[in-house]
């Protein structure tokens, strides 16, 4: 199983799954990222801590555990 | 009876009322500030608005209320500023809504707008930030995308004011209209089931103010507060099993177990349909876009925070610098003011009064105008480039080490202006943990009203080449205070799970001079008028207590002793003894002189102890304090009247730092503490916080002292 987490930077992926519930997974749901979606990774804070991935238009920042969370598949 | 009499209502027919409603940082704000005179804080980040306000004006012969609202990114109550508006639209009354979108990015948008289409109420949809869109080669058929959904649509842009009358008459006109039907479709499983509630519906003929259709969306979305109405309802038991099993059927068709996910599908599904159908864009995005070259330079993970110290650095280093600059001219000037009203006053009193008291304490807070004003650019910057944004995903791993959420440095950056806006805003965090804790370290960020504390000591004690060096570390050695006292807290009193940290990324924009011109005038507006009004009040009163009860035995035998004597230097001397000891008799001496032992391990004379003490009122009544102070008391050196110098001639190096680490610590002000008490939500965080930040102090400043002792 492949995560967010595990995309280097300037990957593209297709997300799966959202392995989340409740709040959280409201949240991703609304700034679009949901099943089907496409993720480009953007950057890496510095660690690798926190990552800013693009959704459409949209930037957005998330931390490692929440990306973590987020089943991809390469495209 | 609390009945108000409807005739007696102020309420014409001819006034709306309207709510703005739309996800964040779309320019809901911006858009009320360009239709009416108002001045609503904006800025370019999420979660700038937190709370609900209103705005009036009159259009044509129509009296309008327009509600600014949170912006929410969906109908979750996520975090305390999207229940606002949450709350707001389901509780209150109002005529309309006021859909405001972002034309860059349609398609997400519109993920808020259909929920909203469920709703029983009339909405137009502005699509704002046209001239973006325009210079993105993105072209809207708002005509085609009105008749689609159903909802008047109009383009507007709250920068260049296009658009704005054509929305005004479209809300005019929708107001004045029978409701229409939005046309909100879904995927053919899901529109059977739908059909199946909204029989059962009709068949029972139940009312109700929306309709049927929405009725039985909002029920199968599982809509909490659908679901309460609809429960003491004695059709429920019968509803309830066809609920039960449309959701399985839905559920089914999209794979999924979430029933609200399968709706977001839907609802995107929909949406996708729109944009394809309205919305075209000449060029395609391929290639970078330039938020995202910038962003490779100002995130880049070795670069990133260096260059953010470097901006911090230099923010400080042209506060001082550049805001010393007129300084001495306001200075003499409130000099100049003084002696020339003072000549004019007979009275011994009254002249002490206005010269010594309201024009010295005054003086010294207006002084340093300059330095907030930079200051206030700053911060004004930030928050209005995209860049508070960034930061805030840099230090956010930096953050996650002191149990700080990455999201908590808006409010933190907001601090450096004022703590009361940054409690405010403190509510842009999810949860009650993460939200006390920033509120308890808020206060460690020091506000713009201390920095005219700091500027002076720093301005009497280092070279001028030194001081602007100085003034960052105290600001960051403040923060870095707040992050280690964070984690202390963490790891006692706020224990618990971690949040997740999810922010959107704003687009950089370059911020309008008019706006910044605007923010910062206004800031400093509040600051000045602050110092005319309650400093001029908080002078006059340290007036007073240091001047009576007045002395007539001590001043009896210094007088005749100096009379005795015919040397001149003998003569200097005696009068300075005589004012200190006249300041030392007076109620605020006594109260110096009696928390003077309490204060001396930190190495503070009575003095200094009575401007901390007074500083909880407004940190700015440090300052005036010290310069009544001594301007009242004797001054060894009588040509010198600026309180810097008296500053650096009455005070040790020592006791002035262990007197900065003092006011970067302990209790903002008075009017904060309150804020503090209402957004923390009880009385006893009020005492948690005053005790923390005391001891904190006491303890930091009785180090810093001896430290300093022993090393000079
Ligand atoms: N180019 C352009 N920029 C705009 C327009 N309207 C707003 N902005 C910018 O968009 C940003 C957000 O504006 P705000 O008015 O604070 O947005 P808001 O919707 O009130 O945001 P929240 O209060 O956080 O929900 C600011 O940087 C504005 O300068 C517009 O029509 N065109
Ligand atoms: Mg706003």
């Amino acid at each position: 199983m492949k995560t967010l987490l595990d995309c280097n930077k300037g990957c593209v992926v297709k997300v799966l799954k959202l392995n989340t519930k409740g709040d959280l997974k409201q949240r991703l749901i609304s700034f679009g990222i949901m099943k089907e979606a496409v993720l480009e990774v953007l950057e890496h804070a510095p660690g690798k801590s926190t990552i800013e991935i693009k959704v459409g238009k949209m930037r957005i920042a998330l931390r490692a555990q929440e990306a973590e969370l987020i089943e991809v598949q390469k495209i | 009876m609390n009945e108000v009499d409807p005739k007696a209502c102020p309420i014409t027919a001819n006034h709306i009322k309207v709510a703005l409603v739309g996800q964040p940082n779309v320019g809901k704000s911006m858009l009320i500030n360009s239709v009416s005179n108002a001045h609503l804080h904006v800025g370019n980040f999420s979660g700038v608005t937190v709370d609900k306000t209103e705005v009036l004006f009159d259009y044509e012969e129509y009296s309008f209320t327009v509600v600014d609202l949170p912006g929410t990114y969906a109908f979750t109550d996520y975090t305390i500023e999207e229940r606002v508006t949450h709350d707001y639209l389901c509780a209150e009354d109002y005529d309309i809504i006021i859909n405001v979108v972002d034309s860059t990015n349609l398609e997400k948008n519109l993920q808020l707008t259909s929920e909203l289409l469920t709703m029983s109420k009339k909405v137009v949809i502005a699509l704002n930030m046209s001239d973006e869109a325009e210079k993105e080669k993105i072209k809207i058929n708002a005509k085609y995308m009105s008749e689609l959904i159903g909802v008047p649509c109009v383009k507007v842009s709250a920068v260049t004011k296009e658009g704005i009358g054509e929305l005004i008459e479209a809300v005019i006109k929708k107001h004045e209209n029978v409701r229409n039907k939005p046309k909100l479709f879904f995927s053919e499983p899901v529109e059977e089931e739908i059909a199946q509630v909204v029989w059962y519906l009709d068949k029972h003929r139940f009312e109700s103010a929306n309709t049927h259709r929405n009725i039985a969306i909002n029920l199968l979305k599982n809509n909490k507060k659908t679901y309460a109405t609809l429960h003491d309802e004695p059709i429920w038991t019968e509803l309830q099993p066809i609920l039960i099993e449309a959701s399985k059927h839905i559920e089914l068709h999209h794979d999924s177990d979430d029933i609200k996910e399968a709706f977001a599908e839907e609802y995107a599904a929909f949406n996708r349909g729109i944009v394809a159908e309205v919305v075209k864009q000449e060029i395609k995005l391929t290639k970078r876009t330039t938020t995202e070259q910038i962003d490779s330079i100002l995130i880049h993970p070795i670069a990133g925070i260096p260059i953010f110290l470097f901006f911090m650095w230099s923010l400080f280093q042209l506060t001082f610098e550049v805001g010393a600059m007129p300084m001495e001219y306001i200075d003499s000037f409130f000099i100049w003011f003084g002696e020339t009203l003072g000549s004019t006053i007979s009275n011994d009193d009254i002249r002490s009064l206005i010269v010594d008291g309201i024009i010295a304490g005054v003086g010294a807070v207006v002084l340093f105008v300059p330095n907030i004003i930079i200051l206030f650019i700053g911060i004004s910057l930030l928050e209005s480039t995209g860049y508070m944004s960034r930061v805030a995903f840099l230090l956010d791993g930096f953050f996650h080490k002191f149990g700080l959420h990455g999201q908590s440095f808006i409010p933190l950056v907001t601090g450096f202006g004022c703590s009361i806006p940054a409690y405010m805003s403190a509510r842009i965090l999810k949860n009650d943990r993460d939200r006390l804790l920033t509120l308890f370290i808020i206060g460690f960020m020091s506000c713009g009203a201390r920095l005219p504390v700091y500027v002076l000591f720093a301005g009497a004690f280092f070279s001028p080449e030194m001081a602007g060096n100085i003034l960052f570390l105290i600001y960051i050695g403040g923060a870095l205070l707040g992050l280690a006292a964070a984690k202390l807290l963490k790891l006692t009193a706020f224990k618990g799970l971690e949040e997740p940290f999810v922010m959107e990324m704003p687009k950089y924009r370059l911020p309008s001079v008019k706006l910044i011109w605007h923010t910062v005038l206004t800031k400093t507006m509040m600051y000045l008028k602050k110092a005319g009004t309650y400093i001029a009040a908080a002078s006059m009163l340290i007036w007073f207590l240091s001047n009576y009860p007045h002395n007539f035995v001590i001043e009896e035998s210094y007088t005749s002793i100096i009379s005795m004597t015919n040397k001149e230097d003998v003569k200097i001397k005696l009068q300075y003894e005589l004012d200190e000891a006249l300041l030392e008799a007076s109620y605020l001496g006594r109260i110096g002189k009696f928390s003077e032992p309490f204060f001396m391990p930190l190495g503070f004379d009575w003095k200094m102890s009575v401007a901390l003490q007074t500083g909880l009122a407004a940190k700015e009544v440090v300052v005036s304090t010290l310069s009544v102070l001594y301007s009242l008391g004797g001054d060894v050196d009588q040509d010198s009247n600026s309180l810097m110098g008296a500053i650096s001639k009455n005070i040790s190096l020592a006791s002035a730092i262990a007197f900065i680490v003092v006011i970067m610590i302990y209790l903002p002000c008075l009017a904060a503490s309150v804020v503090f008490t209402r957004e923390a939500g009880h009385i006893k965080y009020f005492f948690y916080l005053f005790a923390f930040t005391s001891i904190t102090a006491y303890v930091m400043a009785f180090f810093a002292y001896n430290i300093v002792l022993v090393l000079t």
